[in-house]
């Protein structure tokens, strides 16, 4: 998208215009919707995530009466209200704080988010950049989040940052090896690391009537897909996952300290995250922007909305593991990682490389 | 074995004698002082017709009034013979001191610690007397009769109390 | 475990702490995630309740015993009300008995429920504590009919209770009790054979039967370690030997005997067994018959002491006053079940990881009122 941009706005509005300058402006132009999405998404999957699990606790959620300030017609605008009660809180610095890591601690974070929605192909077209390389950048580029959670824990200087910190250290870094190695079945199918190829790989159907998605394209990538989802839940830190924070244990983990705007970047990059897992997982296994019918419903309208509903499926799924499970403990965790999930991928990349040679 | 059986088969068993004493209720408790009681708790936990192996509750008393003694109060429970026993222990204010049972049985330790926070009764041998409810830095022991209602507390003033809602 | 050990931390739980149920404070030193020591630090909710009584009346004493344990105010009534009619020798009428029993065993489920769904929250279970404050309601609405209140009941009274069972509650407990009993079913499907749920909760923080014991532990901690101990049964009062049930124990059936699970799951089968004491209590109850008359004119009771136990939600809570013949009690000292439970924390919470110690202080289900008094 960026380079399309480049190309109408050095030929229209800005021919005349520096490369560099017409580069920024087509980078901002492009950056501004994704800022904006994530911000929507955040309060979207809020209000989401309360109804959902309001309804699976047999209660209510947010709900708003009558006219005036309450939180509008079914709680509708309790996300927005939070969300400026966010924003014009008191910014609150411990004094033994480290100040220069604990401000630059949620950016970094954010911006780990902000900086992979860029490979993410949302539909045919819509698509801010794509590269030869799109799912193993995104693949670098998620992890760097981890960074901003141990300088936060860091930088806090509170026991129970610290602990969150490196236990989200230790997390994150485990649980990226299964989530590679699986998504790693599915590059060798298609021979490709660029986003669109994955998903064009995908079209058409397998066996007569299933969608040809890489989830049934044969036993291994079926389980490779799981790996990758579990994993991809343990990686964004939500239950039974969420050790880095858990709230019962840890007060809040590496973000007990932050509050206002600061924790919203926390809580912003979260979501977004969240996201990013569920979108590669239905980008890479469940064919992205592909129709469920292979044929039908098939332009780039039908894209978005393929690829939103499956990724707003999977995100409903982890909403259903957190408000279903209790939580892991740390060195169960690990056993889980290490244990069941490394070997069952390095048994997966075996297995597709077989099946690629002998049964395809 | 009920309270009667209980007391005879102390006094025949045990070296030193034990008279149930009378209050105006028929007798419930046995009276021991303060020097017997740690050898009578041995007893009484590794006896085997005795055996009280539970602790249930340790009460400290300040019997007030002109001699000003104070007590402890043992209430003991077997689990395998269902039998209870209740001893009473009485020192002197001028001297509080009781030899400890916290190592017979394990809850004594904070029973005794709250005792030793209201009433400022010393365990001897407790291996951590340390006040348990009121704060470390506390003065005097709040459950004594004869106690004083402090003015202020770290400075913050304390309001006088008022004399009951009769 | 690894052999590498770093320098050890100290750090301090609470007094305000999502998970220490209260204002506990616990002094711990971490290697690493491993707890080495655990001292527990009490008295930051200290009411001074002992002092308070010498200086009210028998009868004014009864709204602090509601506030001890506030989870289970009924509990705390009753056993009071007892200690202080076998002082003086009163005896209830038989309707008074059956009335008291079906408000415990209905306030002894909005315990358990309480219990089992804060620990579901201190494993990280969010929504079977949701389930219970559901059911929990109902039985809150039962004591609002009743006596207006649905924490601090103050409802019975030295001699009786304070006000006859209101038109249409009996019906309302069967209909209770009815919907209750099936629902029961839906935590062990959401929480106690949930795979993650014993992973966390199995073989952690075995409670051995002499430790027990000795520490005083007493009540569902006692009998999840196996031992079929309960005061209703073995030390009976009001009319419990009338009603039929049975003492469920912990057998150790996902792990070790005496582990959390155990313990959790000891409560949720008594559960089982109040509902069925209710329904038993409501078949028996005499429908006719004053509340009041065994009321007396003014409490006063005779020189003596007495110490009398009871089987509250935590264990046995024990009353020990001593009369001088006055109004007001000349000392009246309460042996709190929580107090009992906690002081094991540091034997059974050991060399066990952060995590699984606030679990175990879940499992042990302790109220700060009442350990700090």
């Amino acid at each position: 998208m960026v380079d399309y941009l480049v190309v109408i706005l050095s030929s229209g509005l800005m021919s005349n215009a520096h490369p560099i300058v017409v580069f920024i402006t087509a980078g901002i132009l492009t950056a501004l919707p994704i800022f904006l999405f994530m911000a929507f998404f955040a309060l979207a999957a809020v209000y989401a995530e309360r109804k959902v699990s309001a309804f699976m606790q047999d209660r209510l959620g947010p709900m708003g009466q009558g006219a005036g300030f309450h939180a509008g017609k079914w709680g509708l605008l309790q996300t927005v209200a939070d969300a400026i009660k966010l924003v014009i809180k008191e910014d609150i610095i411990p004094a033994k704080a480290d100040r220069k890591l604990f401000i630059l601690a949620p950016f970094i974070v954010f911006v780990g988010a902000f900086i992979t929605y860029v490979a993410l192909p949302f539909n045919q077209v819509i698509m801010a950049a794509d590269f030869n390389i799109g799912i193993f950048y995104i693949l670098a580029v998620a992890s760097l989040g981890v960074i901003g959670i141990i300088l936060a824990g860091y930088g806090s200087n509170n026991k129970w940052s610290l602990y969150g910190a490196m236990r989200s250290a230790a997390q994150i870094v485990s649980y990226e090896i299964p989530a590679a190695l699986s998504i790693l079945t599915v590059i060798m199918l298609v021979g490709s690391l660029e986003m669109q190829e994955i998903i064009m790989a995908q079209s058409g159907t397998i066996w007569g009537f299933l969608p040809n998605w890489f989830i049934f394209n044969n036993p291994f990538t079926f389980l490779a897909f799981f790996i990758y989802f579990i994993s991809g839940v343990a990686e964004v830190n939500r239950t039974p996952f969420d050790l880095p924070e858990t709230e019962s244990e840890l007060v809040a983990g590496f973000h007990t300290e932050y509050s206002g705007i600061r924790w919203g970047f926390f809580f912003l990059a979260e979501y977004a995250y969240v996201f990013i897992v569920a979108a590669v997982a239905s980008i890479v296994f469940l064919g992205g922007w592909q129709s469920l019918i292979p044929g039908i419903m098939a332009g780039p309208g039908w894209g978005l909305f393929w690829f939103f509903a499956k990724t707003g499926f999977l995100f409903f799924v982890m909403m259903w593991f957190r408000w279903t499970f209790p939580r892991l403990r740390v060195d169960q965790l690990m056993k889980v990682c290490w244990k069941f999930f490394l070997p069952f991928a390095f048994i997966n990349i075996l297995g597709v490389g077989i099946w690629d040679l002998f049964v395809r | 074995m009920n309270f009667l059986e209980l007391v005879n088969y102390i006094n025949s068993n045990f070296v030193k004698n034990f008279v149930p004493v009378e209050v105006e209720a028929p007798a419930d408790h046995i009276d021991c002082p303060a020097d017997r009681w740690r050898s009578l708790a041995e007893f009484l936990r590794s006896d085997e017709d005795m055996e009280f192996d539970s602790m249930m509750c340790i009460t400290g008393v300040d019997y007030g009034g002109e001699e000003g003694n104070l007590g402890v109060i043992y209430n003991l429970f077997s689990m395998s013979h269902q039998h209870k026993l209740e001893v009473r222990v009485t020192v002197p204010k001028y001297k509080p001191v009781i030899p400890t049972v916290e190592n017979i049985w394990r809850i004594a330790d904070w029973f005794e610690r709250e005792v030793f926070d209201m009433f400022g009764i010393e365990f001897d041998g407790h291996r951590d007397l340390r006040r348990l409810l009121l704060p470390e830095d506390w003065e005097g022991y709040p459950l004594r009769k004869d106690y004083e209602f402090p003015e202020t507390y770290h400075g913050i003033p304390i309001n006088k109390v008022k004399e009951g809602w009769e | 475990m690894g052999v590498i050990h770093g320098e050890e931390m100290v750090l301090n739980i609470g007094p305000q702490h999502p998970s220490t149920h209260g204002v506990l404070r616990m002094k711990v030193r971490t290697d690493g995630e491993i707890l080495t020591q655990i001292t527990p630090i009490i008295g930051y909710l200290h009411r001074c309740f002992e002092k308070h009584c010498e200086n009210v009346t028998y009868e004014q004493c009864l709204p602090y015993t509601d506030r001890c344990d506030y989870i289970a105010s009924m509990n705390n009534n009753f056993g009071y009300a007892l200690a202080v009619e076998r002082l003086m020798g009163i005896s209830v009428p038989e309707r008074v008995e059956y009335i008291r029993i079906i408000v415990a065993e209905l306030n002894r489920i909005a315990s358990h429920q309480l219990a089992i769904g804060t620990f579901g929250l201190d494993v990280g279970a969010f929504t079977p504590f949701l389930y219970c404050f559901r059911d929990r309601e109902r039985i809150l609405d039962l004591f609002e009919m009743l006596c207006g209140s649905r924490l601090l009941y103050n409802y019975i009274w030295v001699g009786g209770v304070s006000h006859d069972l209101p038109a249409g509650f009996v019906e309302k407990v069967y209909e209770f009790i009815d919907y209750f009993e099936p629902n029961i079913q839906e935590y062990n499907d959401i929480l106690t054979f949930n795979k993650i749920f014993i992973e966390r909760a199995a073989d952690v923080g075995v409670l051995p039967e002499d430790v027990a014991i000795s520490y005083g532990v007493t009540g569902p901690n006692l009998r999840g370690s196996g031992v079929k101990w309960d005061l209703r049964r073995h030390d009976p009062y009001s009319v419990y030997d009338k009603l039929d049930f049975d003492i469920p124990v912990g057998t150790g059936a996902m792990g070790t005997v005496g582990d959390c699970w155990d313990r959790y799951y000891v409560r949720i089968r008594e559960m089982e067994e109040s509902a069925k004491i209710i329904r038993q209590a409501l078949d028996q109850m005499p429908r006719e018959g004053d509340v009041h008359e065994a009321l007396p004119k003014k409490v006063r009771p005779p020189k003596g002491s007495v110490y009398v136990r009871t089987e509250s939600p935590r264990g046995e809570l024990g009353y020990y006053i001593i009369s001088d013949g006055k109004p007001k009690p000349f000392r009246l000292h309460m042996r709190s079940p929580a107090l009992t439970a906690l002081s094991v924390i540091d034997e059974i919470g050991r060399g066990w990881m952060l995590s699984d110690v606030l679990a175990i202080l879940g499992s042990l289900d302790i109220v700060l009122g009442e350990i700090d008094r």
